[in-house]
């Protein structure tokens, strides 16, 4: 048991790791300008969704949990899916026609310190 | 009477009851946070302008942010492991830790929030400033409850360890897996939020 434990802390250790490592590089590549706006929200979510992979999969030790908690959560990302997509399909209606909300485009007061 | 399945695996499920219980609450704060990150691309799309939030956020002070929650999780989840080696002195240390970073974390939101007021930047402000204080305020209630949670399992919550240690090792588990979500939270709301 003891020696199962000592494996584990290896691995928190080295995910801990990749995951400092990972939020400086979602730092770093948020300052290149690469190719539009559409490809570093890209870039970002990929970085996060690795990030969230290894916490889901070893801090909270999904990989090795039972079926009935891996179908819970099929279910949960599908709905996860249907909800995000919502606005899409709202936006998809209104295609070429800008729909704002009051207050929506308001300017912010000033930049935040060390700006 | 007694709770059945607080310890023992149901024949059903293959789970006890705590480890199932907190695995479908967190299915539930997905759905909760989902609709606000849903509410975040609705309110971006339908905007003609949309400002970076490099431009309005203190990207250090977030980043910094970023490490002390992901520090916290490895430290409550060295708490776990500390009880599965029978380690009961290493477990308050780690979860000490977990709560200390945790507090850390409020104090940088504290002052960036104080920032943002002090130049004249309110929920009201705009929809960009909208949707961030109601996402990161949402986010720093969960910290709140995690802190006191923690706390409670640090202090009184811990005689149980003397009685019962398999129950109390699976209130620190269900815990930490309330903890890791809203790290996880925080690793999207970051890039979201601060970065584009």
């Amino acid at each position: 048991m003891s020696e199962d434990v000592q494996a584990h802390i290896k691995t928190y250790m080295k995910v801990g790791g990749a995951l400092a490592v990972l939020t400086a590089l979602t730092v770093i590549v948020s300052y290149i300008d690469f190719w539009g706006v559409p490809f570093a929200v890209f870039v970002a979510l990929v970085i996060a969704a690795t990030k969230g992979s290894l916490v889901v999969s070893f801090f909270m030790h999904l990989i090795e949990e039972k079926k009935m908690i891996l179908a819970t959560l099929v279910l949960t990302v599908f709905f996860f899916i249907v909800l995000i997509f919502l606005p899409l399909l709202g936006h998809a209606d209104r295609h070429g026609e800008y729909y704002t909300l009051p207050n929506a485009n308001a300017p912010t007061a000033a930049p935040a310190a060390g700006h | 009477m007694d709770i059945p399945y607080i310890v023992e695996e149901r024949a059903d499920t293959g789970l006890n009851n705590v480890k199932l219980g907190i695995w479908l609450f967190l299915a539930s704060e997905v759905m909760l946070f989902g609709a606000l990150f849903s509410s975040y691309v609705l309110l971006r799309l339908m905007a003609v302008e949309w400002p970076f939030g490099v431009d309005v956020l203190n990207v250090p002070l977030g980043t910094f942010n970023t490490a002390v929650l992901i520090g916290s999780s490895v430290t409550m989840v060295m708490a776990y492991a500390s009880l599965k080696m029978d380690d009961f002195g290493r477990f308050r240390m780690w979860l000490a830790a977990t709560i200390g970073l945790s507090l850390l974390f409020m104090v940088v939101k504290g002052f960036e929030y104080n920032h943002e007021f002090d130049i004249g930047n309110f929920p009201w402000t705009s929809t960009y400033l909208a949707i961030y204080f109601t996402m990161t305020g949402l986010h720093a209630l969960h910290i709140i409850g995690g802190v006191v949670v923690n706390t409670y399992l640090l202090f009184p919550g811990s005689k149980m360890w003397t009685t019962n240690k398999a129950q109390f090792t699976n209130r620190v588990e269900a815990a930490g897996l309330y903890w890791h979500f809203v790290d996880l939270v925080w690793i999207f709301l970051f890039p979201v939020l601060y970065l584009l």
